[in-house]
């Protein structure tokens, strides 16, 4: 028999309905496998929840737009690996809801700025990044140390990254705020939060341990990034997919 | 395609009028967000060529970026779609269209206040942070409504159609239609933090999240910002240049194979990322295998012209159009290199992408959108004709300047960029730091800046024009367009 497009042509249920087959199988292809296969994320030591300043910051990062300027994903190149460190993996990104891997530098790559510059470095580029970068294109950010942070919802918020698979359990979730003040004052009881998050900075990161504002978040966030993964531990062919 | 003379049916007398008043409101909300995205678009790029335009924080480089995204893709290309598609399915279909005004109404303000929720929030830093998905949740559940309601629309009226073969500009419509609403859909699935607040968090996370967002992200260049626009192609080019489409199984084959490809290409916006290696090669191949019926369409389109190419001496709204074609062609033979890994491991990160982007967007997308309401503004308010036809070729000469400044230094500084960042010296050292890339690029920013200012420069002689003839006599009404026979001018 003789396929006689017509038939498709004078039906618009049927044409609705193989437009949507047809435009559903690369989607269902591409997608499904990544939530299946195992080894899509590598089995690396190290990679944590983020404590509950980082959230803050990182949600401070989301809103102000930063990875339209900034990826956070080092490519296996020679150049970039000098540049930036060793390339990124899967598993350090896996508690990004959503991905921050970016799409465009207009900036550097931030994957691995973690500890890379002192706080005041930061907080001096921030208010004015000309003043150490002349060459520098970056907006400023000044208000991000005017502004106090907002962080009575912190439980929910870590609460709701249970939902969708971030394994915060109850004992952080009721310790979110003690835990959020205690990253901004070097002088308060750090046992519990680095029992919780280890490895995460503690320090007044503006110059106030009694205040925090966002741009102590936002810098609390920047210094752990791509910090978790001790890399010397790991072959090559550990971290293949 | 033989019939589709006839389809433009000649006899019809629709025992109604069509519903043309929401149409005539889309598509003077088209000019007005194409202003609004081209004036932002400039003002971002002189942002960066002179970061003290910076106004912290409303006015910061990254909150202004998705307004002039959204502005173009969403507002400026999305009103020229609602104004189009409803107009072109009414006519093709020989129906007044379901939900009568009621609906059309109800769509078109429905569509302002989205693209309003979600610009402002943009401003106030309210973001979801995924590229060309931004609006937080309750922008997202209010664009679902409008966009089922637009479904239904389009749907029921070919429903009630009066010709019996739906035209191939509505194959195009309706899957661009049902495809955003499936991106739409699974791209934005996310959990509200609070019912009372505008903070919510992906369900996805990571590198699924990535796959998700670039099939995604892909896909709103591949069915809002091709496969409607291709819809337009196929009605308003034949219609201006008073020929039949090309070929009628070529648009057959143009069709399934497009939509079919196009999903797969998300991928290649991961090159060498973390996502895994086999979907990185799925995505170059689909991607590269795209560029057929990319240029089966363009074809399709191009030919239609034959025998009427001398229109395009004397007819600046058609060489509009046929322009448009033309840069269809191009990006989408530029697109499938750039998705080959080692080109794009040069191109990405870069500059290279933006001027790609925009050689689709200002130079198909905006270029078509420009013809068919040149095309329209005078079937619609029945004012015979365009105030100005000169006014029309001084647009069309000013925005093709200002595309070929943009793409070009684009071009320069992308691969400029992209050839620093790799390059060593004698010693085997990196030769430069990342900020002497971006000093090097001022030059071409200004000059980009420039081919900005050029295009939205062309936007306003057009609203001058399109205004100026709004203000001409009507047309009485015995002499409506809608019950003369089909012409060129309709």
């Amino acid at each position: 028999m003789k396929f006689n497009h017509a038939i498709i042509e004078k039906n618009v249920t049927l044409l609705a309905v193989l437009s949507l087959i047809v435009v559903a199988i690369g989607g269902l292809v591409q997608i499904v496998p990544l939530f299946t296969i195992e080894s899509t994320i590598e089995k690396v030591k190290g990679v944590r929840p983020y404590s509950p300043l980082e959230v803050e910051g990182r949600d401070i990062y989301v809103r102000e737009g930063c990875y339209l300027c900034h990826s956070q994903q080092i490519r296996p190149f020679r150049d970039e690996v000098e540049r930036y460190g060793h390339y990124s993996l899967a598993a350090e990104s896996m508690y990004d809801h959503p991905f921050q891997w970016g799409s465009k530098r207009n900036g550097p790559d931030l994957a691995r700025v973690g500890g890379k510059y002192t706080n005041a470095w930061l907080v001096a580029h921030f208010v004015d990044p000309r003043s150490v970068v002349p060459e520098s294109i970056m907006p400023r950010y000044g208000f991000l140390a005017d502004d106090a942070l907002d962080y009575r919802d912190i439980a929910e918020k870590l609460k709701t990254l249970r939902a969708v698979g971030v394994p915060y359990t109850d004992e952080m979730i009721a310790n979110a705020q003690a835990d959020l003040e205690a990253q901004n004052n070097p002088d308060a009881d750090a046992k519990g939060l680095l029992a919780r998050y280890p490895k995460a900075n503690i320090a007044a990161f503006t110059g106030d341990p009694k205040r925090v504002d966002e741009m102590d978040a936002m810098i609390a966030y920047l210094q752990m990034l791509g910090t978790l993964i001790k890399f010397d531990d790991y072959t090559a062919k550990d971290l293949q997919q | 395609m033989a019939e589709s003379g006839t389809l433009t049916m000649a006899a019809a007398r629709p025992a109604e009028r069509y519903v043309d008043d929401a149409i005539r409101a889309f598509t003077l909300t088209t000019l007005f967000w194409g202003i609004v995205a081209f004036l932002v678009g400039v003002y971002i790029a002189a942002e960066l060529a002179f970061p003290q335009l910076n106004i912290e924080p409303w006015f910061n480089w990254a909150r202004l970026r998705p307004v002039h995204t959204s502005a173009g893709i969403f507002a400026f290309g999305g009103n020229a779609l609602f104004a189009t598609a409803l107009y072109v399915v009414q006519r093709t279909c020989r129906a007044r269209l379901f939900g009568g005004d009621a609906m059309a109404w109800f769509l078109f303000w429905g569509y302002q206040v989205f693209i309003v929720l979600a610009a402002s929030g943009y401003v106030l830093g309210i973001t979801k942070s995924k590229e060309y998905a931004e609006p937080e949740w309750y922008t997202d559940l209010w664009l679902t409504l409008i966009w089922v309601l637009f479904l239904v629309a389009f749907f029921g009226t070919i429903v009630k159609r009066k010709e019996p073969h739906i035209y191939v500009a509505n194959w195009f419509y309706l899957s661009f239609i049902i495809t955003v609403a499936m991106l739409h859909i699974v791209n934005n699935l996310t959990l509200p933090v609070s019912w009372f607040g505008s903070k919510s968090y992906v369900i996805y996370s990571g590198v699924q999240d990535a796959m998700v967002q670039w099939w995604y992200g892909h896909n709103a260049v591949g069915f809002f910002l091709t496969a409607a626009f291709l819809g337009m192609m196929y009605y308003f080019i034949p219609k201006r240049a008073e020929r039949p489409i090309y070929s009628y199984r070529l648009s057959i084959v143009h069709f399934w194979a497009l939509i079919f490809l196009y999903i797969w290409a998300g991928p290649h916006h991961l090159h060498y990322t973390a996502l895994p290696d086999w979907a990185q090669t799925l995505g170059m191949i689909f991607s590269i295998m795209l560029w057929m019926p990319s240029w089966g369409g363009m074809i399709n389109g191009l030919m239609t012209l034959s025998g009427a190419w001398e229109k395009l001496r004397y007819d600046p709204v058609l060489r509009f159009m046929v322009t448009a074609v033309g840069f269809y062609g191009m990006s989408t033979f530029e697109g499938p290199v750039m998705s080959i890994r080692p080109v794009n491991a040069l191109s990405h990160y870069t500059d290279w992408t933006i001027g790609h982007v925009h050689s689709g967007v200002l130079g198909w997308v905006a270029f078509i959108v420009f013809g068919v309401v040149y095309h329209l503004v005078p079937v619609l308010w029945r004012r015979g004709q365009l105030y100005s036809m000169k006014l029309v070729a001084w647009h069309y000469w000013i925005a093709t300047m200002g595309i070929v400044l943009y793409i070009t230094s684009m071009w320069v500084s992308g691969i400029m960029q992209g050839l620093m960042w790799r390059a060593y010296d004698s010693l085997g050292f990196l030769q430069y730091s990342f900020v002497e890339t971006v000093a090097a690029m001022h030059p071409f920013y200004m000059i980009r800046a420039l081919g900005g200012i050029l295009f939205l420069t062309g936007g306003l002689i057009m609203v001058f024009n399109v205004w100026m003839t709004i203000r001409q006599v009507e047309i009485p009404e015995g002499d409506s367009p809608l019950l003369r026979p089909a012409t060129a001018n309709q």
